[in-house]
């Protein structure tokens, strides 16, 4: 266990630092820069019709790109930990008023990540949230028994896994010869941004669902 | 003191107390919760902060929805990893020898 003493001093010690955060925040000033003006000077040419979306896929499109790349290798992460297993267990089946709900749900919840990804040029919305819901509504499927646990993925698995990355680095690669990493052409930017994002989302919902039931398939308590 | 002020305030409120329970919580699964309350703390004094003056500045915004992505990647990898220790040793906190002689 922790001594008292320790206890008290990390607790004094994180209360005096949380204190001189606030003061610090207080005296801030103004920010010299202006960047929700300048996002909005630029809005025209970024291929989209909302702030946010702009920002993450087409002022700090690089982010997002090494974004992709790390939760790849996240899921490599897990996928090495885990081991390789070849039979995936499937949870016991749900009652059936629940299984039926959740095949009710799933194609819904398809429908809701489209909707979303579409959404996201012009609204709160875009790649990330609909990827998310992709991969609830394949948590949904698995809790109800309808979909096992992943085993070692298949080519076609690793391919949609890793498209989404490669489909952005293609198209940064691509806009490289133009002079700059993901300096779209504002005539072209929304078509490439839609491109991506449609990658995006099919990648990023199928590794979030994987971080799920790569984890799922043993229960961490058999040797 | 803006309603920003306030979000970034309760931000820091909130790192220091997941940075503490990081010190003090020997238990991995609790010590994975508590950096995740540090993450949501940056995360609040990020959009917080940017928009104290007035309206909601995009940039930041963007950058915490690519830092909760991150967030939950690396949750996984941290859970994935103490599942394996509990596996392999039957322990769910770190060794105390290596480090941190009581």
């Amino acid at each position: 266990m922790i001594p008292l003493l320790k206890r008290v001093a990390v607790i004094l010690a994180a209360a005096s630092f949380a204190g001189a955060l606030v003061v610090a925040m207080l005296d801030l000033p103004a920010p010299t820069v202006h960047l929700p003006a300048a996002v909005e000077a630029n809005m025209a040419a970024s291929g989209v019709a909302h702030p946010v979306t702009a920002v993450l896929l087409n002022f700090r499109g690089y982010d997002t790109l090494l974004e992709v790349g790390v939760l790849l290798l996240a899921l490599l992460g897990v996928l090495a930990v885990t081991g390789v297993r070849a039979a995936p267990r499937a949870v016991a089946p749900a009652e059936p008023a629940k299984r039926m709900l959740a095949r009710l749900l799933a194609p819904l919840m398809m429908l809701v990540a489209v909707y979303l990804l579409w959404a996201g040029a012009i609204q709160p919305g875009g790649a990330f949230q609909a990827g998310a819901v992709l991969a609830a509504a394949a948590v949904l499927l698995h809790l109800t028994g309808i979909l096992p646990g992943w085993g070692a993925p298949g080519p076609r698995l690793r391919v949609s896994l890793a498209a989404g990355f490669l489909i952005f680095l293609a198209v940064a690669g691509a806009l490289l010869a133009r002079g700059a990493l993901l300096a779209y052409p504002p005539a072209q930017a929304g078509m490439l941004i839609l491109l991506i994002e449609a990658g995006l989302m099919v990648s990023l919902g199928l590794i979030l669902a994987g971080l799920f039931l790569l984890l799922s398939r043993d229960s961490g308590d058999e040797a | 003191m803006s309603s920003g002020l306030v979000f970034a305030a309760a931000g820091a409120v909130l790192f220091a107390m997941g940075l503490a329970g990081i010190v003090l919580i020997g238990h991995l699964l609790r010590r994975i919760l508590a950096f995740n309350v540090m993450g949501s703390g940056a995360f609040l004094i990020l959009v917080g902060l940017a928009q104290r003056a007035g309206g909601a500045d995009p940039v930041p915004q963007a950058m915490v929805l690519t830092g909760i992505v991150v967030a939950v990647a690396s949750t996984a990898l941290a859970l994935a990893l103490a599942r394996r220790l509990h596996r392999l040793t039957g322990r769910t906190t770190l060794s105390a020898t290596d480090s941190d002689p009581e």
